[in-house]
């Protein structure tokens, strides 16, 4: 067995400080708890997290870089949608 | 020499010398786990195998530093790692048997994390608080390390023919050594009547039931038990581990106390 032969999965890392799971890159493994385990030993050696997600790269959609203009540009021009407009009630955290 | 500091005297010495079986232990083992760096088969299973290294030599830090304060001739972990010769170290000889190929190692990984698992949930109850702090320490690691060893061995036990009889054939060589895993000597039964450590004969049928779980959901065959010449636990060792010695002690040998 090659690690040629491993599909490709990515790793999420969340922090201990940290509210979401972030992507920190990926790795080769056979299955679902070799990848964690890779993971684990590959991304939290130095304590950079509490909590480990991984899925196979092939299962992730993307979007089309070829379409980044007509799907993300119309947003451009349109700064009410930020909500810098509104005071935000201290009880809210996190927002 | 009186009876009444004869006994201390020699239950003092029990007591290091079950200690640094311990010590040993994790010393070569993480000693030849390192011996995979560079070559594993993937990156993935190198940094794997690195860590695992590293795991089992912070173990024998603590444990040598505190055989040492037990021995109380002034040795620190530096001086028993690196300028004992081979039939002063009380390591199991499972541990210091080559690595062969990959499933070897898992095989031998696989055997003695289940007996750490026993030994060290035993010894966090043990009336020596140094010795249970780390137990209780060491035995988190050895929950990854054991989760590690048997999903590898289900997975290339229950893999291809060839996979399959590798690692049938790494079991039948390597079962020969777990006979000494539970069998107690004199300093084991008389660590166990002074409350520090455990019955080993109690604690074999737990190993032996995690061990035939696992080797059937890997569809190995467990071996016939076999009578041993070694006796690891008593210095007495496989012609390996002066190899092994030869090439961690190099440095100290050859440069008396040089630092980095």
């Amino acid at each position: 067995m090659s690690e040629g032969d491993w599909p490709l999965f990515e790793v999420f890392i969340r922090s201990r400080s940290g509210l979401e799971h972030k992507h920190v890159g990926s790795l080769h493994a056979a299955d679902a708890r070799m990848a964690i385990e890779h993971a684990r030993d590959v991304y939290t050696r130095r304590q950079e997290g509490v909590s480990l997600w991984v899925v196979r790269s092939a299962d992730i959609v993307a979007s089309d870089p070829g379409e980044a203009d007509a799907l993300f540009e119309p947003a451009r021009d349109k700064v009410y949608r930020h909500p810098t407009f509104y005071a935000i009630p201290e009880e809210v955290k996190n927002l | 020499m009186s009876a009444a500091t004869t006994l201390p005297e020699a239950q003092q010495e029990a007591h290091c010398r079950y200690v640094l079986r311990l010590a040993d232990t994790s010393l070569v083992l993480g000693q030849r786990l390192a011996e995979w760096i560079g070559y594993a088969p993937a990156l993935e299973e190198d940094l794997a195998l690195a860590n695992l290294s590293l795991d089992f030599i912070g173990q024998a830090r603590l444990l040598l530093t505190y055989a040492g304060e037990l021995e109380g001739r002034g040795r620190d972990e530096d001086a028993l790692a690196f300028l004992r010769d081979a039939p002063e170290f009380l390591n199991l000889a499972l541990v210091e048997q080559p690595n062969g190929d990959f499933g070897h190692t898992i095989v031998r990984q696989w055997l003695i994390d289940a007996w750490q698992l026993e030994i060290y949930g035993a010894l966090e109850h043990s009336t020596d608080t140094r010795l249970a702090a780390i137990a209780a320490k060491s035995i988190r690691e050895t929950r990854y390390h054991y989760r590690f060893s048997s999903g590898w061995l289900v997975r290339l036990g229950d893999g291809t023919a060839e996979s399959r009889e590798r690692m049938q054939r790494a079991l039948d060589d390597l079962w020969r050594f777990t006979a000494e895993l539970f069998a107690p000597d004199e300093i084991d039964e008389r660590l166990n009547r002074e409350g520090i450590a455990p019955a080993l004969p109690e604690l074999a049928p737990r190993w032996s039931a995690r061990v035939d779980e696992d080797l059937r959901r890997a569809t190995l065959r467990r071996p016939a038990t076999q009578p041993y010449p070694w006796h690891g636990k008593g210095g007495v060792h496989t012609e390996h581990l002066g190899h092994l010695l030869g090439e961690m002690q190099h440095l100290q040998r050859s440069y008396p106390g040089a630092r980095w």
